[in-house]
């Protein structure tokens, strides 16, 4: 860690003497708040106005037997929707499933992203390509995904035949309950990769190409370079993807639609997609909003545990 | 590192280098390409896929899905799905609002939510980081979620429709794009990139004189080129790939987006082919956008901050 | 650097502008009283993307505005996938159209939501068609339909007469036993990746439409139909369980795949599977490949008889509608045979009168199709006519996925009537 070089100010020699120079007071103060609010406001007045509202109103409803087609108003039935909620069987298996898919995944897509990032972060001829291919499973489109998927995880479909030229009998990948949230998380993780290999790229820029250099003249090997300058370099990128990967995945709905509705027997449910199938399917929106309700308050502790266990030890500059 | 401005193209992006000492084995560089290739191939097969379906008539594809064919342009091949699409489906409104609707979506965005995490990283404002936890709180939320309740609210907000005020935003550009805009996810992409940037660079402008604004525009975003890059790939494709709004809030083709498109192809009896010409080419735009700002993965830092 | 600077202002100049006016109202859809554009009555149909039916349509709308000054309809369409979910938002801001159509076994809930006007003056017009073409809630009717649609086997005699098998008739169908038989020669001739396929693959609406007809002919129902109060008895009595083990038999037996092909149609075209379980909407293709050795046979008889489903779209009027006299005017002008025949033709499905299947070819007696209009005569029985059936729908579709996949048929189907009791009786029973 003292191989780090932290990056000089950009003129040592204007460290700022103060005094000297009429300073416009812009540091501290009423005005520095009043600017910041300024830049605020627009994005503060849309989320307020067409995310916080909705939110709001979507976590009353659930205290509601709200029906989406009725004749009727909605009436307040206080904890009715919970209590249905709690006893009831797929709930529980759409939250394990959820946290499973969860934990599973995080490590394993970051990780390869990150992967993926390093080995596209260079200037050779053809870094252009590659990037772009691993990022192909991000931008087609999901039914065409899914149709291939589809076919590719039947028994006698592509998988299998890969794996039994190396001697392995393959499942019956979306039939089995034992075997389709891994399905699942395979298919979810490979298209979603690209995504975050992006986020990997952006944050590999911020660290400057000359601590490499010295360390390299300290005679350090590429995977020392990578532990001590790389790693370290890429907090606050680490931060972001490790939080934003968390909520995404617990939020896993799309893929399950598409591919399993939920089966077999309940082994690929999610929390998002009952509360989609309660809510547009079955028309009970108070039930629907109970799960997100219960959803958000789960994601909102496990992301403030994330961000207390990954707080900034050092002090902010 | 010089003092004279070059062009971002030619910076180097930083990687890890060799010590003098070690040349790289060629063998090294082989495996690190035979890898790159095989991942190539595992992330590129479905589009491959796509693309060579498109050109072969329905009872093939399935046909060929037994083998390595699937993959191949082999067989009857025709522009004829091509053709079916744009015979189909008012292909060129379709193409036109969704790109109206995504590049707003994200050029309104980037200065929205650039401008909002500036403020919320380098300044102190008083509810400040109450403020960021609310933001990044509502990442939580998925929004089919909240989609009924939007829907409600959008349709009593006021709208001016050219010739007088009337209420709801149904069937407009207007309710595609502005809930939009404000996104949480760019705010937090942008605020843990301006984290990364020194404080002595807004120190030594504002010796100079600069104002808040002067530096956001002058110091910090020339730097974060490889974040705008990020932002405008990540809040593209959300915008582009809207599905369940579109489908609540749109009645009239005038104002329907590419995504709904798709379920045109999808009535009793689903031309797969023409599913796969279509996805293709309204997967074009997105990588020509994505191509055109990955060159913005360069360092920025390097090349800034020295300036005399 | 002057030229980028300028390049940049230019192209924020242009930015702005076109923000400005897209933000306001310079590119506007509908507007307009309750359902109606400028006076004119909006009508929305399901068949974007569909050219031949939404032809015929448009052009029944034509004839209407000219045979008349007072009313003028216009079309808007949508995409078939995912037009209840455009409707449902409608209804829910308030902006439903004066004229559309809808899912036949969505007709009770619609209505009892108070989305839709119920028809009046039509009695006589539509006792000529098809009863499963006429949408009847609470005693009045509120929606009817150009057009049904049928399930049948379809198969190839080639196949079954190498394999030994009987070729059923309606009158004679195969048994439960006959069909087994039959699957299992299909198996044994090796010919084949599955002797049946089900078309199990497919989603939504299909599952109750295509396998609730066999929880009928083993003697179950969705829900029992004298009061719409509970399911106990017809879902999870000894009939039902007798047809869920049927059902996962199948599965077990290596009969028909549990998640069958994207397109199941193309599959046995292709000739992967011996018979196919799809509906008439097939035909066109099956007939194309395999010529005069298509066949298109009974269903399955499991002990009350053969069963298919029944309804399709149909078309209503909206009860917010500005101008409920123009709305019906015009569903009293389409209700004509010859424009039955005209959408029948063009969709290739069942025309609900018997006077438009003499216009349609292949429906009149004795053609190719007419066949299917037999089947549907005969075997079909409409889903539950309860303002609960998207809940029981959706309960039937989970219920059903979970028994071909090997759960416990007695205590999958005692959870999934536990289940619709509770909403039918949370509803109140739909008073």
């Amino acid at each position: 860690m003292s191989t780090i070089v932290k990056p000089a100010p950009a003129r040592s020699g204007a460290a700022p003497a103060p005094a000297r120079r009429a300073r416009t007071r812009l540091v501290g103060g009423r005005k520095e708040a009043a600017v910041g609010w300024v830049m605020l406001l627009p994005a503060a007045v849309l989320i307020l106005t067409f995310l916080l509202v909705p939110i709001g109103l979507t976590f009353g409803l659930a205290f509601t037997n709200a029906r989406l087609v009725s004749p009727e108003p909605a009436r307040f039935v206080g904890m009715d929707n919970f209590v249905a909620l709690f006893t009831d069987d797929t709930f529980w298996a759409s939250l394990r499933n959820t946290i499973v898919f969860t934990v599973v995944i995080v490590p394993f897509q970051s990780g390869l992203a990150l992967v993926l990032a390093l080995l596209v972060n260079t200037r050779t001829r053809g870094t252009t390509f590659f990037r772009t291919v691993f990022f192909l499973p991000v931008v087609t489109s999901i039914v065409v995904v899914s149709m291939l998927w589809l076919f590719m995880y039947q028994k006698d479909g592509l998988i299998n035949v890969l794996l039994s030229k190396v001697g392995i009998q393959g499942p019956d990948w979306l039939g089995d309950p034992h075997w389709a949230l891994l399905a699942i998380i395979l298919m979810s993780a490979w298209q979603a990769m690209g995504f975050h290999m992006i986020i990997w790229l952006a944050g590999l820029q911020t660290v400057p190409a000359e601590l490499y250099e010295a360390a390299a003249l300290d005679g350090a090997t590429r995977w020392q370079q990578f532990a001590h300058v790389t790693w370290p370099g890429l907090r606050a990128t680490r931060t972001f993807i490790l939080i934003t990967i968390t909520i995404a995945a617990f939020g896993l709905f799309t893929q399950v639609q598409v591919m399993t509705q939920g089966g077999p027997l309940n082994s690929t449910t999610t929390l998002v997609f009952q509360a989609v199938r309660s809510g547009f399917q079955q028309q009970q929106t108070g039930y629907a909003s109970a799960i997100s309700l219960v959803f958000f308050v789960l994601v909102l502790v496990v992301t403030l545990i994330q961000r207390f266990l990954t707080r900034d030890k050092e002090a902010r500059r | 590192m010089t003092d004279t401005i070059r062009d971002v193209a030619d910076i180097e992006t930083p990687h890890p280098v060799e010590p003098e000492r070690h040349r790289r084995p060629a063998w090294r560089a082989g495996l690190t390409l035979a890898l790159k290739i095989v991942l190539a191939l595992v992330f590129g097969l479905p589009l491959v896929f796509m693309i060579v379906s498109s050109f072969k008539p329905d009872a093939q594809i399935f046909h060929d899905l037994d083998g390595i064919q699937a993959f191949l342009p082999v067989g009857d091949l025709s522009v004829d799905n091509y053709v079916g699409v744009f015979d189909r489906v008012p292909f060129a409104q379709f193409l036109f609002n969704s790109i109206l609707i995504s590049v707003l979506t994200v050029g309104l965005g980037l200065i929205m939510n650039s401008l909002a995490a500036f403020a919320l990283s380098r300044m102190r404002i008083p509810g400040g980081r109450i403020a960021l936890g609310v933001i990044l709180a509502t990442l939580i939320v998925p929004f089919e979620v909240m989609a009924l309740p939007l829907l409600w609210e959008v349709n009593q907000l006021p709208y001016f429709d050219g010739t007088q005020i009337v209420q709801g935003w149904l069937d407009t550009y207007t309710v595609q794009i502005v809930p939009f805009i404000a996104n949480a996810f760019s705010i937090f992409l942008f605020y843990q990139y301006f984290d990364s940037i020194p404080k002595e660079l807004d120190e030594a402008a504002r010796v100079d004189g600069a104002g808040w604004f002067r530096i956001y525009r002058s110091i910090i975003m020339p730097l974060a080129g490889p974040a705008v890059a990020t932002v405008a790939i990540l809040t593209f494709l959300p915008a582009w790939n809207q599905y369940l709004w579109p489908l609540m809030v749109t009645q009239s083709e005038a104002v329907r987006p590419a995504m709904v498109g798709i379920d045109y192809f999808k009535q009793l009896n689903t031309s797969w082919g023409q599913i796969m010409a279509y996805a293709s080419i309204i997967t074009v735009p997105v990588l020509a956008l994505f191509v055109a700002f990955q060159r913005s993965f360069v360092n920025s830092i390097a090349s800034q901050g020295l300036k005399g | 650097m002057k030229k980028t600077t300028s390049r940049a202002i230019v192209a924020a100049a242009v930015f702005a502008a076109t923000a400005a006016l897209t933000l306001t109202g310079c590119a506007k859809g509908g507007g307009g009283g309750a359902g109606t554009s400028d006076g004119q009555l909006v009508m929305w149909t399901h068949n974007a993307g569909n050219k031949a039916e939404l032809a015929a349509i448009q052009s029944i709308v034509s004839d209407f505005n000219a045979s008349q000054k007072k009313y003028t309809v216009k079309v808007q369409a949508f995409p078939q996938d995912s037009y209840n979910q455009s409707v449902t938002a409608a209804a829910a801001s308030k902006k439903l159209p004066c004229i559309l159509d809808i899912d036949g076994p969505n007709v009770p809930n619609w209505a009892w939501a108070g989305y839709l006007a119920p028809l009046t003056g039509m009695d006589s017009t539509l006792a000529k068609f098809l009863p499963s073409t006429v949408g009847k809630y609470d005693g009045k009717t509120y929606s009817y339909g150009f057009y049904d649609v049928a399930l049948a086997m379809m198969s190839r005699k080639s196949t079954l007469e190498a394999a030994g098998v009987r070729i059923p008739t309606i009158d004679q169908p195969w048994t439960k036993a006959e069909f087994q038989d039959a699957l299992d020669k299909l198996k044994a001739s090796g010919t084949f990746a599955y002797p049946a396929d089900f078309s199990t693959g497919l989603t939504g609406e299909w599952w109750p439409y295509a396998y609730s007809p066999f929880l009928q002919s083993a003697g179950g129902d969705l829900i029992d139909r004298d009061g719409y109060k509970t399911a106990d008895g017809v879902l999870n009595g000894p009939d039902a369980v007798e047809w869920a083990k049927w059902f996962r038999g199948l599965v077990a037996n290596g009969d028909i795949s549990a998640k069958s092909g994207a397109d199941p149609v193309a599959d046995f075209v292709n000739g992967k599977t011996g018979i196919l379980y799809d509906g008439g909407w097939a035909a066109e293709q099956v007939r194309a490949q395999f010529k005069d050795d298509a066949l298109f046979l009974p269903s399955v008889d499991l002990g009350k008889g053969p069963k298919i489903g029944g309804a399709s779209w149909q078309w209503g009027v909206s009860k917010t509608c500005g101008d409920q006299a123009g709305a019906l005017a015009y569903m009293k002008f389409a209700a004509a045979d010859k424009y039955i025949a005209k959408v029948a033709k063009a969709t290739g499905t069942i025309p609900t009168t018997e006077a438009a299947a003499a216009m349609v070819p292949g429906y009149q007696p004795g053609g190719d199709n007419a066949i299917f209009r037999e089947f549907s005569k005969k075997f079909a029985e409409v889903r539950p006519v309860t303002p609960g059936y998207p809940f029981i729908a959706t309960t039937f579709t989970k219920a059903a996925q979970d028994i071909i996949n090997g759960a416990d048929p007695k205590s999958t189907l005692d959870q999934a009537v536990k289940d619709i009791d509770a909403n039918q009786k949370s509803n109140n029973y739909f008073q």
